[in-house]
This record gives structure tokens, C-alpha cells and sequence, in this order.
């Protein structure tokens, strides 16, 4: 006991404060959370998910009242079919079902790699009005080697029992043809009730590969 | 001589800190963290809910300490047909009108999806001007689930080199069933320091929604 005492006294400073050296990492693995005063990271990753031949990826927890907005990020997303194109839809009732009511718009700029055609314009085929298919965030991803879509999604309060749901979308896409799409989609999934649950897939029953993954804003 | 019993069965025979020996409460103590520890880089420096206001302002925490700020707007809603603004400070928020060049452009779709466009936004730019600065293209709706998000991005408010540049990006529900999907740029021409920034909607109050500050730490 004496020893233990001893070695003990020794894990604090004569004002009776516990040394650093009396705590390391085994000691905080029993701490679960930082008092409020310690300033963290207010961008939260919540889950990643990597897809090899998918058919879709779904993020059916975690979606709540939590957090204001959410960040969703693809990366390399390339689909098995060229020209496929990759969406995502929203769930009211846990990904059950998808296919709520959404009003989006959608633009483009184009540049080829030999620099022989580059564009901007409104694209009236890849936008919704009162639809519930799937929200367009790219265009035209070529299948086979380095060409893929990566971007990044912003949805605004989706547990929001009140108001309509807002997203911006924006990515960079490389094409079969070897040209760069860079496409903005943005608009609303007009309903009131709480959406908790996304999917994302493609057209052309093209599977995906690549990974999303999910962030809260505090 | 029980406590110290108890006391020594949270150590090991090091004279370590058992993990048992500590918990949630024996941290709230601590203030601050080594700086070898990651937590993140995007910080929430202040969250406002608006309530039927004429404005809402954030003058303090906008200094050096970051070299971005970002405002998120989450579901603005007006209490008139109205888009919302901006306006910087380089005294604390005694005044706001610091003179700006901003350009505009927007896209927007009909729930009918009889209108599409694609199309700058000349009433909403701005030409060496000290009015506040449209954040958005269109008014937001008043209809009960109508509302505007985006989020603003402000780069080194506190520089006293160069003009202070800033980026919009935001979606809202418009009059008559139109999402409009608008992005603004521009740069607050001075190179004075700003310290404050002031939103308000260009007619009306903002009846509802938050607003949130954040700082991007440096490294």
C-alpha cells in the first residue's frame, strides 16, 4: 500500500493537481464527450460509403433534426454504363420508398479536351417540375478508365416540418467523349414532411462505383 | 483511509490514471486542447433565429483570427415578397454602407415547367455602391413553406491590403411556383478592415429562419 501511495503522490503537483503524466490515451478512451467549452469541429463526417458495382447507395440513419444542413460528397463516382447520368431521390418514411415531389433547375458548361467545344446553358432535359423522379446532379459520365463524377450536394434543415427543402448541387464530371461537364443543380423537394432517408443511383440500370459520404453542419 | 483505498484502485501501480479513474465530469475543467489533437476547422462562431426582424446583425467575432467566414442561411422566410441583403461595417456596426461591385446570375424552373432561364441579373448587381447587397436574384414567396437557404462565403474581412471578396450561392422558392437557384460575387471595395455584418430582407422583416456564423481556422 505504502508503494502504491507513494507512486500515486508522485502523478500529482504539491497543490494536489494531476499531472499530464498520470493520464494518457488508455485513461480517455473512458471520456465520451468535451465539456462545451472547448471549441470542436462543427463539420461531422457520418458516414461513408463506398460502392463497387452498386446498384445504389442509401443513407437511411442519421438524418434528423440534428442538423441544419447536410453535405453530402461523392467522389469518383464512375457508372458500368457510358452515359449514364447520377441522381438521388429522398425518403419521407425511412427509405422505404423513394420519390418525393421535387421542382429543380439545371445548368451546364461544357469544354472539351482538345478544346474544340465548350458551352453554357440551361439544360431543359435533365430538370424537374413537380416530378418524383430522380434529381440529376451530372451528366453523361464516361464508364471506362479515369473518367468519373465527384461534386458535392447541400440540403438545407431536411427534418423541417414546416418548409420545403432546398439543395444546391455542383460537379465536375468527365465524359466518354473526353469533355469536362460541369453541372449545377439546385431546387426544392416540395413537401413539408421531414425527409430522412437519400438515395443515390443511376440511369441506364447503371450500377456505381466510387464512394459518398455524408456530412451534419452543426 | 478508505478514500485513499479507493483513491489507489484508479491507478495502476505506475501511479497512472485508471480509464475508470476518469470521466465526462473530471474534463469540465478543461478549456482547451493540445494543438496536436485534430477537431476540425470549420468553427460555428454564432447562431441568430430570426423572429419577426427588421435585421440581424453579427459585430462581434469577425476579426483576424480567421481568414474565411461562412454564413449559412437556413429557411429565411419575409413577411413581404423580398429578397434578402447585406451590408458590411468597418466600425463595429455603428455604420453599415461600405461601397461594393457584385455581379449576379441566377437560373430558375416552374413547377408548371413552362419557364426555364438561364441569365445574369442586372437588377441585382451592384456598381461602386454603399446600398446593402442583394444576396438573391428574386423575392421569396410568403406562402407558409416558402423559404430562401444558401450560404455566403466572406474572405479576410480583417485584411488591410486588399478589397474583402465574398461568393454567394442559395436556392428560394419564388412567387407563382419557381425555384430560382442565383449566384453572386463580388468584393466590398475598401481596404479598411471589416467588423460587422448586418442581413436584412429589401422590404419587410425576416419572419423566420437562422442564421449561422462560422470561422475557417487558418491551419
Amino acid at each position: 500500500m505504502g508503494t502504491i501511495t507513494r507512486t500515486i503522490g508522485n502523478s500529482f503537483t504539491t497543490s494536489g493537481v494531476i499531472k499530464s503524466s498520470a493520464i494518457d490515451n488508455t485513461t480517455l478512451s473512458n471520456v465520451s464527450a468535451l465539456p462545451a467549452a472547448i471549441p470542436t469541429g462543427f463539420m461531422v463526417l457520418l458516414s461513408t460509403q463506398t460502392a463497387s458495382a452498386s446498384a445504389s447507395i442509401s443513407f437511411t440513419t442519421g438524418i434528423d433534426s440534428t442538423y441544419k444542413e447536410y453535405m453530402f460528397i461523392w467522389n469518383n463516382c464512375q457508372p458500368s454504363v457510358d452515359f449514364a447520368t447520377l441522381g438521388f431521390q429522398a425518403s419521407t418514411d425511412g427509405g422505404s420508398s423513394y420519390g418525393v415531389t421535387a421542382t429543380t433547375s439545371f445548368f451546364k458548361a461544357n469544354n472539351r479536351e482538345d478544346n474544340s467545344f465548350t458551352s453554357l446553358g440551361y439544360d431543359g432535359g435533365q430538370d424537374l417540375a413537380q416530378s418524383t423522379n430522380d434529381v440529376q446532379l451530372s451528366l453523361s459520365i464516361g464508364s471506362l478508365g479515369s473518367r468519373s463524377s465527384s461534386g458535392v450536394l447541400n440540403i438545407f434543415e431536411p427534418s423541417s416540418t414546416t418548409f420545403v427543402k432546398h439543395f444546391t448541387a455542383v460537379s465536375s464530371d468527365r465524359e466518354n467523349r473526353d469533355r469536362l461537364t460541369n453541372c449545377y443543380s439546385a431546387g426544392y423537394f416540395n413537401t413539408t414532411s421531414a425527409l430522412n432517408s437519400f438515395i443515390f443511383r443511376c440511369n441506364l440500370s447503371a450500377n456505381i462505383t466510387g464512394t459518398i459520404q455524408m456530412f451534419g453542419i452543426k | 483511509m478508505s478514500i485513499i483505498s479507493s483513491l489507489a484502485n484508479n491507478f495502476t501501480a505506475a501511479g497512472k490514471l485508471k480509464a475508470a479513474g476518469f470521466n465526462n465530469a473530471s474534463l469540465a475543467n478543461v478549456t482547451a486542447l493540445d494543438s496536436s489533437i485534430a477537431l476540425g476547422n470549420l468553427i460555428l462562431l454564432s447562431t441568430q433565429t430570426a423572429s419577426a426582424s427588421a435585421s440581424i446583425s453579427f459585430t462581434s467575432g469577425i476579426d483576424s483570427t480567421y481568414d474565411e467566414y461562412i454564413f449559412k442561411f437556413i429557411n429565411i422566410h419575409p413577411s413581404a415578397q423580398s429578397y434578402i441583403t447585406f451590408q458590411g461595417s468597418t466600425d463595429g456596426g455603428s455604420n453599415y454602407g461600405v461601397t461594393c461591385t457584385s455581379s449576379s446570375f441566377h437560373t430558375y424552373h416552374n413547377e408548371g415547367d413552362g419557364v426555364t432561364v438561364l441569365a445574369y441579373k442586372t437588377s441585382a448587381d451592384l456598381a461602386q455602391s454603399t446600398s446593402y447587397i442583394p444576396l438573391f436574384t428574386e423575392n421569396t414567396d410568403i406562402e407558409n413553406d416558402a423559404s430562401y437557404s444558401g450560404t455566403l462565403h466572406i474572405f479576410s474581412p480583417s485584411d488591410t491590403t486588399f478589397v474583402k471578396h465574398f461568393i454567394v450561392s442559395n436556392n428560394n422558392s419564388a412567387p407563382g411556383g419557381y425555384t430560382v437557384n442565383s449566384y453572386l460575387a463580388g468584393y466590398l471595395n475598401t481596404t479598411s478592415a471589416i467588423n460587422a455584418i448586418d442581413f436584412k430582407m429589401s422590404s419587410g422583416n425576416i419572419d423566420d429562419g437562422i442564421i449561422k456564423m462560422y470561422g475557417v481556422k487558418k491551419s
